[in-house]
């Protein structure tokens, strides 16, 4: 990675142009031109440093319910429990975290109703409780990662 | 509920592009051809759809790992109600902090109402970086804690 690959990473996690020739732009405003940028894009996502160059959607507006919810799981039972939970379809992602509550996971379901239908399998499946934690707000975010 | 459901044509926008755009001079005309609709409508709905905030932005998506931010602490703030919103605006703001959302507490198992994700090289920079947050949230926040991430069990991206 060299400076113009820095450039490309710290710059260009936004404000990509939705216009006839966008990379053509993009690249003007970077000092590149149309070609070197699109091969710069290819090589930064073959090897894997983006995982993505497009849009980001705010996927709740477009429909749907999503949660976060969180269990604690007994260490002994924890791999038979992650099992039944990766399982669901309705489990997006799911990560052991360090804490009481160990086990964290993201729902996402086409109704509200679908949520609590998940939340009572997995509570049948489990036999344990799971806290349900769905967001109420959030928050504007402003990050962006430096290379 | 924040909902705002699309029309078929955005849909398929959506359905096109979530895994990225495509690497050519004119992206938005190859889109346009694999829907069936003309280079205008796509980027005059795409314009449309960042306007009205179902797309947040259009870009570069870093893998955070490969940039070397390995260490992830999901920060957990139990902010007094009547501050929460004020001052989660202010903590979303921060550069560091990816995500930034209130949840409702649930006593007694959960006493957090606010969640900040930070990403740092590694836990002395998250650390550092929520001792930010704490002064920030001072005198309003009365405990905090943070949650690492040790495995991740399953991870599908959310997808239309």
């Amino acid at each position: 990675m060299d400076d113009i690959d820095r450039n490309i990473i710290n710059r260009l996690q936004g404000g990509f142009p939705v216009c006839e020739r966008p990379y053509q732009a993009a690249a003007e405003q970077l000092g590149i031109d149309e070609g070197e940028l699109l091969a710069r894009l290819k090589h930064l996502l073959n090897n894997r440093t983006l995982t993505r160059f497009g849009p980001m959607y705010q996927i709740e507006r477009m429909g749907g319910a999503f949660s976060l919810a969180a269990m604690r799981v007994p260490e002994a039972d924890f791999e038979r429990v992650a099992g039944i939970v990766n399982a669901m379809p309705e489990v997006a992602h799911n990560y052991q975290r360090q804490h009481a509550l160990n086990m964290w996971f993201v729902m996402a379901t086409e109704t509200p109703d679908g949520i609590a239908t998940a939340i009572e399998k997995i509570e049948a499946a489990t036999g344990l409780h799971v806290i349900n934690v769905p967001k109420e707000r959030e928050y504007f975010v402003g990050a962006r990662f430096q290379a | 509920m924040n909902s705002q459901p699309v029309d078929l044509i955005d849909r398929a926008i959506v359905e096109a592009t979530q895994g990225g755009l495509p690497l050519v001079p004119q992206p938005y005309h190859v889109i346009a051809e694999s829907i069936g609709v003309s280079p205008e409508v796509v980027i005059r709905r795409m314009q449309a759809m960042e306007k009205r905030g179902l797309i947040r932005r259009i870009g570069a998506v870093p893998n955070h790992y490969a940039l070397g931010y390995s260490a992830n602490g999901m920060t957990v703030w139990d902010v007094l109600n009547d501050h929460a919103d004020t001052l989660g605006a202010r903590i979303g703001a921060l550069d560091f902090v990816t995500h930034c959302y209130r949840r409702p507490r649930r006593l007694p198992d959960w006493r957090y109402n606010l969640f900040a994700m930070v990403h740092g090289h590694d836990r002395a920079e998250v650390e550092a970086k929520a001792a930010l947050i704490a002064e920030m949230l001072h005198p309003y926040c009365r405990a905090h804690t943070i949650l690492y991430s040790t495995r991740i069990l399953k991870k599908t991206g959310l997808r239309i």
